[in-house]
């Protein structure tokens, strides 16, 4: 080998270099891409507090003239925005407690306890989930229907508390992960499985009932098919219906439109940044998934 | 069975009990019946006549929007599910670099996927409007003249698109988490062999990646064949939008159950897209075999 002959790479060949220009790429596209998500958020609320004018002016605006804040206050109380919004807690707390609760429960079956035909129970349980909403929907509305509950919030409620495919198989995961033999020692203490679920599992699967809880008041928030189909009164208006009638009203006012719609979404937007890891929690067990 | 066994099958039995129920009231019952009415005139008030195929045949000859609104969905279910799921992982290969900051991407880029709902609806009716909307205004900086969107047949499917696609953040974090289960000594010795990022991406990222997207390819289909909502509130309560072009399956079935009353041939509809859904999801379960790869061979 000849001494002092060894080909000395360019900077640009490097490892190094190569590495930090695909990060300042990266970076560059991460961060157009970061204004494309956050852009309609902001926009939403910059046309929430202008005024009418500026809305139609042309060219349109982006940032406001003006700040006027007022807008919120107009908007909530041009329809009955207060009560919508009662009406929309009651049934997210409901939602919320009874599908923690049963869900947990039938997950916990499905999980620990060995009978005859669980696993095929169990494979039931998960193809329900490919039926269209919308094939049980007509003859679930004829059911209600018939037995005088449309009008009533009890075809909104009813349900909840008979388990939901994707909760149960979520949770199961996550009572899976727990060890057999706490539930074969308390066992032999002369616990049986209500006792165990209750007070030995549930404690232990906080986090998980802590996702699913997230995950159904999100559903519960933004459920708008429901109330649409069962609600026919307007003091029984939940905040998304009362939202879309709140549209027909004021058609062209988007500025109060917008702040509505801010009012609207806000609740959810401070859960996702409060609660930010169970909903990513949800995702991680659907990658669990195989085949 | 000995006494211990009997008392656990009742435990299990009593904790699966509240979902039998469930099942039945709220699943195979509604199926059965639904199966039944589909072959029946039926408006909730009359008597079920049985009609025979009567409102299939219906659907397929004398309906010219049951064939719209399949169109209509078939296009939006065939750009919707690959467009997200490529941006996704394009999405997510970004977001698994080491970069200054990258939590608080991640973050970002999913919060719109958990919003929903008419507040969103509303927000992007605006986005979308012709003049002073926020997509035609950032169009004109670039001397385009931005299309009508909601307001044009030909561009108001694309725009309920577009307006899905902001929330492919959800998506991106599914593939995240793949990713990151990706073991690095793969990369490693590929990058011995001299491999660059192209080939390491098609080679490795990809295969190992295919039971996420497999599982995303085939609940997305399942979900975007029944789009409902977005049409409903974006369209002036389900008039299906200029010409008919949000007119999508659901819709106007929803329009037939719910402003007709015609539940028997509602009930047909739903169980046409009940087999379409189907004789996909198995199509898919079939095809995965030849190009989902799981670790260690299980199948």
């Amino acid at each position: 080998m000849q001494q002092g002959n060894i080909i000395k790479p360019k900077i640009y060949q490097t490892r190094q270099f190569k590495e930090s220009v695909t990060k300042i790429i990266v970076t560059i596209i991460l961060l157009a891409g970061a204004w494309v998500a956050i852009m309609p958020l902001l926009w939403m609320f910059f046309t929430s507090v202008k005024s009418m004018e500026e809305i139609m002016s042309y060219p349109p605006t982006f940032f406001p003239k003006k700040f006027i804040w007022r807008n919120y206050i107009d908007a909530w109380n041009s329809a009955p925005f207060t009560r919508y919004t009662l009406n929309t807690l009651f049934l997210t707390t409901i939602g919320v407690i009874s599908h923690v609760i049963v869900n947990s429960f039938i997950a916990y079956g499905f999980a620990k306890i060995g009978f005859r035909m669980k696993s095929k129970l169990f494979t039931l349980v998960l193809s329900t989930m490919m039926i269209p909403g919308f094939v049980t929907l007509i003859p679930t509305y004829i059911l209600f229907a018939k037995l005088g509950w449309v009008g009533t919030y009890l075809p909104l409620i009813v349900p909840g508390f008979f388990g939901s495919a994707y909760e149960i198989f979520l949770l199961r995961q996550f009572f899976m992960s727990l060890p057999d033999e706490y539930v074969e020692a308390a066992k032999i203490d002369g616990a049986n499985h209500f006792y165990i679920w209750a007070k030995l599992m549930v404690p232990l699967i906080k986090p998980a009932l802590l996702t699913v809880g997230i995950m159904t008041f999100n559903g519960a928030w933004n459920d708008f098919l429901g109330p649409l189909l069962y609600v026919n009164n307007e003091m029984m208006y939940t905040l998304q219906i009362g939202l879309q009638n709140f549209r027909g009203t004021v058609q062209t006012q988007w500025h109060y439109l917008m702040a509505a719609s801010v009012l609207v979404l806000l609740p959810v937007i401070i859960i996702f940044f409060v609660f930010q890891k169970y909903f990513i929690e949800g995702m991680n067990i659907q990658v669990g998934v195989k085949g | 069975m000995s006494s211990l066994q009997k008392a656990e099958e009742l435990q299990g039995f009593i904790f699966i009990l509240p979902w039998i129920i469930g099942f039945i009231a709220f699943t195979m019952g509604p199926l059965l019946f639904s199966l039944y009415a589909s072959f029946t005139d039926y408006n909730i008030t009359s008597k079920m006549n049985f009609v025979g195929l009567k409102n299939y045949i219906t659907m397929f000859t004398k309906d010219p929007l049951y064939w719209t609104a399949l169109k209509n969905t078939i296009y939006y279910v065939v750009i919707e599910v690959p467009l997200k799921t490529i941006i996704a992982i394009l999405l997510a290969v970004m977001m698994n670099q080491k970069i200054y900051g990258i939590k608080l991407f991640r973050t970002v880029f999913y919060l719109p996927s958990v919003l929903s709902g008419v507040g969103v609806y509303i927000l992007w009716m605006q986005m979308f409007n012709p003049t002073s909307g926020l997509v035609n205004t950032i169009l004109g900086f670039f001397g385009i003249q931005g299309p009508a969107w909601l307001f044009d047949p030909a561009w108001s499917k694309p725009a309920v698109i577009i307006m899905k696609l902001w929330g492919a953040g959800g998506t991106m974090l599914l593939f995240l988490a793949a990713l990151q289960g990706v073991p690095q000594q793969l990369y490693e010795s590929a990058e011995i062999d001299g491999a660059n990022a192209i080939r390491k991406f098609f080679t490795i990222t990809l295969p190992m990646i295919t039971p996420a997207i497999f599982f995303h390819v085939v609940t997305s289909l399942i979900g975007a064949f029944q789009i409902f909502q977005e049409a409903y509130v974006m369209s002036q309560n389900g008039d299906g939008g200029p010409v008919s072009s949000l007119l999508f399956y659901n819709l106007h079935l929803w329009n037939k159950a719910f402003e007709v009353f015609d539940m028997g041939y509602a009930s047909a509809m739903a169980w046409v897209l009940f087999a379409i859904v189907m004789v996909l999801t198995v199509i898919n379960l079939t095809v995965s075999k030849y190009w989902v790869y799981y670790e260690g061979g299980e199948k």
